[in-house]
């Protein structure tokens, strides 16, 4: 029952140049799920870690609620944690490693008992309550360790990519069962991961970052829909978007033989701040059609074909400009072509991306 | 997956996987090398097996002919037992005072340097504060300095105190009596810190950094968190340096000789059987049963703490 403010918070590990968290400016709005994404190396956790206390905040501050806890330690934060690997406390039971916490609040037995029972029921964990984490499985002891942040009935969850060391049927399952139990709890909860569709399925909102910067905050359509720059457009979706710098004309960006149609103002705007003739377009795999080769496609040449099952990714190159490229297309199993095949691609109307061919801004 | 014409090849061909240190571990696996070390193991008792055996043995038959004529002309008594433990005579026996004095010397040493090198350990590994690794390397530093070298400066500063400059820093300590195990607790501890420090830190640094933050983030303080996280887990260590410590003070002569003296109410075992032989060496026969008896202690410890050498206590904490 909190809402979270970075202001301006920034992170210089000590002994570099470059802040590994650069002015990060985040709201987070009470009982709602944030996911932070980036690639590896991006701060994400460190901006989780700032908030949980664990990282010093060089510059800037962070409030929970209308309280500062920029330089709080952890305990005085009222916050709780799932860890990547978890973390459980090797030498107590599931239920010593869930009633930790409240033991030290001084919690009474009855209480810490009523609130260990409650959460191992939530998590289906009461026939483990007696055993050690090493005599758990992967998953199970994921939840204690999700028990151990939820007994603590904390402000904020901070969860540090707790799925990635699951295998992959499990993380799906998880996945749900951790996005249910925050809705059914309400509490605001902050969660990192390096795997988009994670962020996409989970996340009220999505936070991507990418070397310390903030590089956008919306709910997942918008952010699929309306990539404010070029690295957040190819870092969402799988299989990544095919974005090309092309040259622009007055009528639209020049992909070989086919043009992309943009408007009067997007021409202006890649032209304007050193954009030196070129523009950046981008278009999903699914936004675009095969057609025939007289109806102005781009011809690809067809190098591999990945049958998904409900849909196939077909991947190519095209000669763009003298050199290859490659291009994806997501395509019906019923039109799959064969290797070698040479097939026209031509981008759906008004469902392709435009950034500026230097900034990388969308326009 | 060969097209060379099929070979039996030799077992040993197929690097096993890990390497060198994979195929010597492999190695010494086999009957080859589990018979050599029980050859070595009892070539390396028999000598404590004949003490054992002198140990029964009367005076004369000790002093005129070898402990294996026992298998030929058996001849058991209880008397160098008796003479050691009980005896009346100046130069024998009367164990049981020393043997207390042994205690209550060893005891001491080892809890505080324990005690005392865990939670340095802790604050080297797990606190941050300006200067640690400095602090880290000095205290490595001193196990250069032989501890020989430490006796008489340590012995000024307990008869004299610390005077800088005409300036009494610390004044004498001025103990007499039994309160003279003070000085040997006291130099056994500083002896042992650097070794303990040095081991038990190796070993606290090793505890996953996760699970100290996970326990910062659960509301535990420094202090809690060495007594319900790391304490626990680094027993093995600390058995392994109690062991250690323990059979070095309780087989020590040198430190308590020089610290606690050689009067009967301070001190331990060691320096009474060095007196047992008697003044010209000619009661030796007493050292096979006085061994025997400083060996009983020693033997308890070593087999009592043993069950807390457990591997794999930190399983199932962190996983990748």
């Amino acid at each position: 029952m909190a809402t979270v403010t970075y202001s301006k918070a920034t992170r210089i590990y000590p002994g570099t140049e470059r802040p590994a968290v650069d002015h990060l400016d985040l709201e987070i709005g009470d009982g709602e799920f944030l996911v932070l994404v980036g690639p590896s190396g991006c701060g994400k956790s460190t901006s989780l870690r700032m908030l949980a206390g664990l990282e010093d905040v060089d510059d800037g501050s962070i409030h929970i609620d209308d309280r500062d806890v920029t330089h709080l330690p952890p305990k005085s934060r009222d916050i709780a944690m799932v860890f990547q690997n978890y973390a459980l406390y090797p030498h107590m039971t599931v239920y010593e490693n869930m009633a930790f916490a409240l033991k030290l609040r001084k919690t009474s037995k009855a209480d810490i008992d009523k609130r260990v029972k409650e959460a191992a029921a939530l998590l289906q964990l009461e026939d483990y309550l007696n055993r050690k984490p090493k005599a758990l499985s992967g998953g199970q002891r994921q939840r204690v360790a999700m028990g151990r942040a939820i007994v603590r009935k904390p402000q904020v969850f901070l969860m540090d990519e707790p799925l990635s060391n699951l295998d992959a049927k499990l993380r799906v399952q998880t996945r749900t069962q951790i996005a249910a139990l925050q809705a059914n709890l309400g509490i605001t909860t902050v969660y990192v991961t390096h795997d988009q569709v994670e962020a996409m399925t989970m996340g009220h909102r999505v936070a991507v970052m990418l070397d310390g910067v903030l590089q956008q905050v919306d709910t997942p359509r918008a952010l699929y829909d309306q990539p404010s720059n070029v690295f957040v457009a190819g870092f969402m979706g799988s299989p990544a978007m095919n974005i090309k710098t092309v040259p622009v004309t007055e009528g639209g960006a020049l992909f070989a033989d086919m043009t992309v149609p943009l408007s009067r103002e997007q021409v202006a705007a890649a032209q304007a701040d050193g954009g030196d003739g070129k523009v950046t377009v981008g278009f999903r795999p699914e936004d675009c059609d095969m057609v025939s080769p007289t109806e102005g496609g781009m011809p690809v040449v067809v190098e591999l074909v990945e049958d998904l099952g409900s849909d196939a990714n077909v991947y190519g190159h095209a000669a763009l400009n003298g050199t290859n490229e490659r291009f994806v297309v997501r395509t019906d199993r019923r039109h799959m072509p064969n290797m070698g095949d040479t097939i026209f691609v031509k981008p759906r109307p008004d469902r392709h991306h435009v950034f500026h061919a230097v900034t990388g801004n969308r326009i | 997956m060969t097209t060379t014409p099929t070979r039996p090849a030799p077992a040993t061909a197929a690097a096993p996987p890990g390497g060198a240190a994979a195929r010597v571990r492999k190695r010494l696996n086999t009957r080859t090398a589990t018979v050599v070390s029980i050859i070595i193991a009892v070539l390396w008792t028999i000598p404590t097996f004949g003490l054992f055996i002198s140990s029964f043995r009367p005076e004369n038959d000790i002093k005129s002919t070898g402990w294996w004529t026992f298998f030929t002309d058996p001849q058991v008594t209880l008397e160098n037992y008796q003479e050691v433990l009980f005896g009346r005579t100046a130069s024998s026996g009367q164990l049981a005072s020393y043997f207390i004095n042994s205690l209550v010397i060893t005891l001491p040493s080892v809890l505080f340097p324990l005690a005392f090198a865990a939670l340095a350990a802790y604050a080297l590994a797990w606190i941050n504060f300006r200067g640690r690794d400095w602090i880290y390397i000095c205290v490595f530093a001193l196990q250069i300095v032989p501890l020989q070298m430490a006796l008489v400066p340590l012995l000024s500063f307990f008869s004299e105190g610390v005077t800088v400059g005409g300036v009494t820093l610390l004044p004498a300590w001025g103990l007499t009596g039994e309160e003279r195990f003070i000085q040997v607790w006291f130099a056994h501890t500083c002896f042992a810190l650097p070794l303990g420090i040095f081991l038990l830190h190796n070993f606290v640094s090793q505890l996953p950094r996760d699970l100290m933050e996970a326990a910062r983030v659960d509301g535990a303080t420094h202090p809690k968190i060495f007594r319900t996280i790391v304490l626990p887990l680094i027993t093995p260590a600390l058995a392994a340096f109690g062991i250690f410590q323990f059979l070095w003070v309780w087989n020590d002569l040198l430190v308590a000789l020089i610290f606690a003296g050689g009067g009967k109410q301070t001190a331990p075992l060691t320096v009474r059987l060095a007196e047992l032989a008697g003044t010209r060496g000619n009661e030796w026969q007493r050292l096979t049963s006085g061994a025997f008896v400083s060996i009983v202690i020693p033997l308890i410890v070593f087999l009592s703490l043993q069950r807390y050498f457990v591997r794999g206590l930190l399983s199932g904490s962190v996983k990748g």
